[in-house]
């Protein structure tokens, strides 16, 4: 298994990402520059954080006509994996390999602090490691994070079992207190309609040390490597 | 030539120097050549009033890899065949006029002058300062309080949005709001990288027939004169400098950091110097990289790339636009640099070479409009001056604190609150919760905290960091206040299980032509480098900010000080929370008797309590020393549950703070002293508050005593109630949300 962690301009999450990849999970895993459209020897790909193209005009919007996104695309049409965090998630959006949108935080400042995600499906190649509900503390850092869509396409998303996570307190209930940027039914992650894309605000891989503060985010990892694992036997 | 005083006002020189200008180089300098002269000659530049006094700072060490004043910044080795490079940088001035880009074109500056030097910058600190942003205190207007809020939402504003677009986390620093920094706030920005050994690269133009490159932004007409701006006060006319303020492009830095760093890691050899454009722009980089080397350079300024029509030469050569590095290339190798930067779609153009007859020439197509030499400009005047106290601080230092009325054991309970509550002591949530301070993931301790710890992968080392300043105590002393700084940084770094290693500092004064300015300055260099050389903690590099005045008023002096401390093994770090009920609570203290009211000079009580800044600080250095040592080997053994400095607020303040971190109260008794107001909220220094299991009492007693420090006993952590004898007695909840909605209240 090989995973490509993507690199546009001015993404920052980037050796994060690898690192908990290569050092923790002991996986193999390239950074691969935007300008690299071949993802054929990759079986997931990350898509980190950051500010592509410095979030100038819209967040995502530049970086979606990398030449990375056809790979991308293609990635995820051969049932590859594919997890956009924060960034990440903004660009899959902007490039139509996720519905919906990230509007500006409701309390219109950045936030950087802990937050705690519920488990909302198993059934995903990044979740089947969870159980139901299980609670995630994950950090998140954007600005721009609050998730909008139509109210048809909602119905969709609760309808198809393709909200991976809602902010929630941390004994799992899902509050507004415990929405930190306004997002539509505390949505923090949702999954494409083949459940092999998934996008999300906060950031796993912050959380996948103890000396970082806690070790949830693993289990979104475990999950992938476990699913690709299944995928290959 | 003759020059017009208003030209000279311009560019800060005064006539006399320019005397020794046309004296030196034998003639009357061009206008380009002035321009030049001026900006290399400012204090901001050239240190001319603070480097003889800089000298009196220990500089050396078994760990100094690079000294002060030899690179952009200085450098540390901390083993593992690894250096930390850092350094601390004001942005005053332009946060005045413009606080969202000063802050943030402050940040810019100092993270281009780590990975200048090769080093992958981590880390970014703030130490910043600006009036009060309540009503109520004296001498403060609405409208000031109004601007003082404006201000600091811009600065902080501008931090988080430059930092956050870098994707380097703010750790930690300071915010203090006091009346004298109304319209003239310090903007101390702190950038720490990590180099392996033998990566770091020098800013020197070395080798005739190499070539010089400027890569990155297109140079503009933003922030001319930005070097002269910052020597001079501040004044009605300030807001028309607003052109002096440069406007930051964070992505672009971004691509240059990232850009650069693997060009020192892929093509060093392809280079022999790395140098940011700061202030001065390209005139100090090209000067300083040739003057370093002892050689000369051209450059035709023709070929500098521009984002605007009809600038002269004076304009390029002194424009700060941001985000621009100077790569010295060898010759021969200039397509591989470029392909490299290329790949980040980042210009990179030739703009001249290096010579060897030591002149700086400066060609505007086929004319020379510069010829100088290059160690004129680097060698500005210097001046000694004769520094005398303000009287009225001897007055305010002999200030009978025994003739205030003590206060009454029934209004404890409320001052501690209200302490706690005011923005000086409040947590500063509101702010960092806007900065990215995890980016990297190597942020084991961030803000909040004495110190930020942060690890360094692959390694079982962490580094601690933390910047200080008390400008009361400097004020009101500046050797003691000074000595204080540095002391209380290390004691900061200590809490956290780090040995400090070596500082770096930021010194933010008034216009040193005033004696009793000059006197401060001198002195708290003094008392800092009294301090440094206790603690074995050199300087390796730092920043002078002088003319910090708005109408003639100066700032209190501030000496900002960023210590860098090592962690052997990460797993013996500490922090301040108390982490569990049933732990002892002890105070490791040294020096003097604690709680008389002496104590009180220059306290966050007297200010809130008595509208009052008066009293004589002190310190012991060699007791404190001794805390200190306590402390650490006490961490390194094992022994506590956490470590907390005792600095604003007193004990009281200091007790409350572990307990609401924790979410684990305390009752102990009253703290003994003469006074009731002193022993709560006095702030004697080398104080350090512990929590341990009761079983590991005597080991820290045994190390107290074997060092001469005091073990004082003071209570017991658990439940949910903090109580202090029988004079407080408060609901933790009450304590937590008194420090957590200070600041939220306070701008509400």
């Amino acid at each position: 298994m090989k995973w490509a962690v993507i690199v546009f301009p001015g993404t920052w999450s980037e050796h994060d990402c690898h690192h908990v990849l290569t050092a923790r999970l002991e996986q193999r895993a390239d950074l691969v520059w935007h300008k690299d459209a071949d993802l054929s020897g990759y079986d997931a790909a990350v898509l980190p954080g950051g500010f592509s193209y410095g979030d100038y005009l819209r967040t995502g919007a530049i970086a979606r006509f990398s030449p990375v996104m056809e790979g991308v695309a293609r990635l995820a049409e051969r049932g590859g994996l594919v997890i956009g965090i924060c960034n990440g998630f903004q660009i899959l959006c902007e490039a139509g390999l996720l519905p919906g949108a990230l509007l500006r935080n409701d309390n219109l400042q950045f936030r950087c602090i802990d937050t705690y995600l519920r488990t909302e499906t198993c059934n995903s190649p990044f979740t089947n490691q969870a159980t139901s509900g299980q609670v995630l503390m994950t950090p998140i850092s954007h600005g721009e994070g609050r998730f909008y869509a139509d109210a048809a396409t909602l119905a969709r998303l609760n309808a198809e079992d393709r909200v991976a996570f809602r902010y929630c307190t941390p004994d799992g209930r899902v509050t507004p207190e415990a929405n930190p940027n306004g997002s539509l039914e505390h949505i923090a992650g949702i999954l494409s309609e083949r459940r092999n894309v998934l996008g999300m605000m906060p950031h796993p891989e912050r959380a996948s040390e103890a000396l970082m503060g806690g070790e949830d985010g693993l289990v979104i990892w475990r999950s992938m490597i476990n699913a690709m694992q299944a995928a290959r036997v | 030539m003759t020059v017009s005083d208003r030209l000279l006002q311009q560019i800060a020189l005064s006539r006399d120097e320019y005397q020794l200008a046309v004296q030196r180089l034998g003639r009357a300098p061009t206008e380009v050549e002035l321009g030049m002269i001026g900006a290399l000659w400012s204090e901001h530049c050239g240190y001319k009033n603070s480097k003889p006094l800089l000298s009196l700072f220990p500089s050396t060490g078994e760990r100094v890899a690079t000294r002060a004043g030899e690179e952009n910044a200085g450098a540390v080795n901390i083993g593992d065949g690894l250096l930390v490079a850092f350094k601390i940088e004001s942005h005053n001035h332009p946060s005045a006029i413009e606080p969202y880009q000063g802050a943030a074109t402050g940040v810019g500056g100092i993270v281009r002058d780590i990975f200048a030097m090769g080093a992958r910058p981590i880390a970014v600190l703030d130490s910043l300062r600006f009036g009060p942003i309540t009503n109520g205190n004296d001498g403060v207007t609405v409208e000031d309080v109004a601007r003082n809020k404006h201000l600091f939402r811009g600065v902080v504003a501008g931090i988080g949005g430059y930092g956050n677009c870098l994707g380097l986390p703010t750790v930690g620093g300071e915010t203090v709001f006091d009346a004298p920094y109304t319209a003239n706030p310090l903007v101390n920005a702190m950038c720490v990288g990590v180099a392996r050994q033998g990566q770091l690269v020098k800013a020197r133009a070395d080798g005739a027939g190499n070539l010089l490159m400027v890569v990155g932004a297109d140079t503009g007409r933003d922030g001319i004169h930005g070097a002269t701006f910052a020597s001079v006060e501040l004044d009605e006319s300030s807001e028309e400098r607003r052109p002096a303020v440069q406007v930051g492009n964070p992505f672009l830095e971004k691509l240059l950091m990232e850009a650069c760093l693997e060009l020192v890691e892929r093509g060093r050899e392809w280079i022999t110097g790395l140098q940011d454009l700061g202030a001065a722009g390209l005139t100090s980089a090209a000067v300083e990289c040739a003057a370093k080397a002892g050689t000369g350079i051209i450059i035709d300024i023709r070929q500098v790339p521009r984002r605007e029509q009809g600038m002269t030469p004076y304009e390029v050569m002194l424009s700060e636009s941001q985000e621009r590095m100077l790569v010295i290339v060898k010759r021969g190798q200039e397509d591989k640099v470029k392909a490299l930067f290329d790949r980040y779609d980042l210009h990179a153009a030739i703009i001249g070479e290096v010579t060897d007859d030591g002149l700086v020439r400066i060609h505007d197509g086929d004319t020379e409009v510069a010829c100088l030499p290059a160690a004129l400009l680097t060698d500005p005047p210097l001046y000694r001056r004769d520094g005398t106290p303000a009287p009225a601080i001897a007055a305010l230092q002999r200030y009978d604190l025994e003739s205030l009325p003590d206060i009454a054991p029934e209004a404890a309970g409320d001052m501690l609150l209200a302490l706690l509550r005011a923005p000086n002591i409040a947590s500063k949530r509101w702010i960092w919760r806007q900065y990215d301070h995890q980016v990297l993931t190597n942020t084991v301790v961030g803000p909040g905290h004495d110190a930020a710890v942060l690890r360094i992968k692959g390694t079982r080392r962490a580094i601690a960091v933390a910047t200080d300043c008390n400008g009361r105590l400097c004020y009101l002393d500046p050797f003691a206040g000074g000595a204080i700084a540095v002391a209380e940084a290390a004691r900061n770094v200590v809490c956290s299980g780090a040995e400090p290693l070596a500082i770096t500092n930021c010194l933010n004064f008034g216009n040193p032509e005033k004696p009793e300015v000059y006197y401060q300055l001198e002195q708290a260099i003094r008392g800092m480098a009294a301090a440094c050389d206790t603690f074995g903690t050199p300087v390796v590099s730092g920043n002078v900010s002088l003319y910090n005045e708005t109408l003639g008023t100066a700032v209190y002096p501030t000496p900002v000080v960023g210590m860098l401390g090592l962690i052997e093994d990460v797993d013996q770090r500490c922090d301040a929370a108390f982490r569990s009920g049933g732990d002892t609570v002890v105070l490791l203290s040294g020096g003097p008797a604690p709680a008389a009211a002496a104590t009180l000079a220059g306290s966050e009580y007297l200010s809130l309590a008595h509208a009052l800044t008066a009293g004589q600080p002190a310190i012991d250095l060699t007791a404190e020393a001794a805390v200190q040592r306590v402390t650490l080997a006490a961490i390194r053994a094992g022994l506590l549950s956490s470590a907390h400095d005792c600095a604003a607020g007193g004990l009281a303040v200091a007790l409350a703070e572990c307990a609401a971190w924790g979410g684990n109260g305390f009752a102990g008794a009253l703290p003994a002293g003469e006074r009731l107001d002193a022993a709560l909220f006095g702030e004697a220094q080398s104080r350090i508050v512990v929590s341990l299991p009761p079983a590991r009492l005597p080991e820290l007693r045994r190390l107290a005593v074997t060092h001469g420090v005091t073990l004082t006993e003071l209570g017991v952590t658990g439940g949910d109630r903090f109580c202090l004898g029988d004079v407080v007695d408060l609901a933790l909840a009450a304590v937590a949300q008194a420090l957590e909605l200070g600041l939220p209240e306070a701008l509400a």
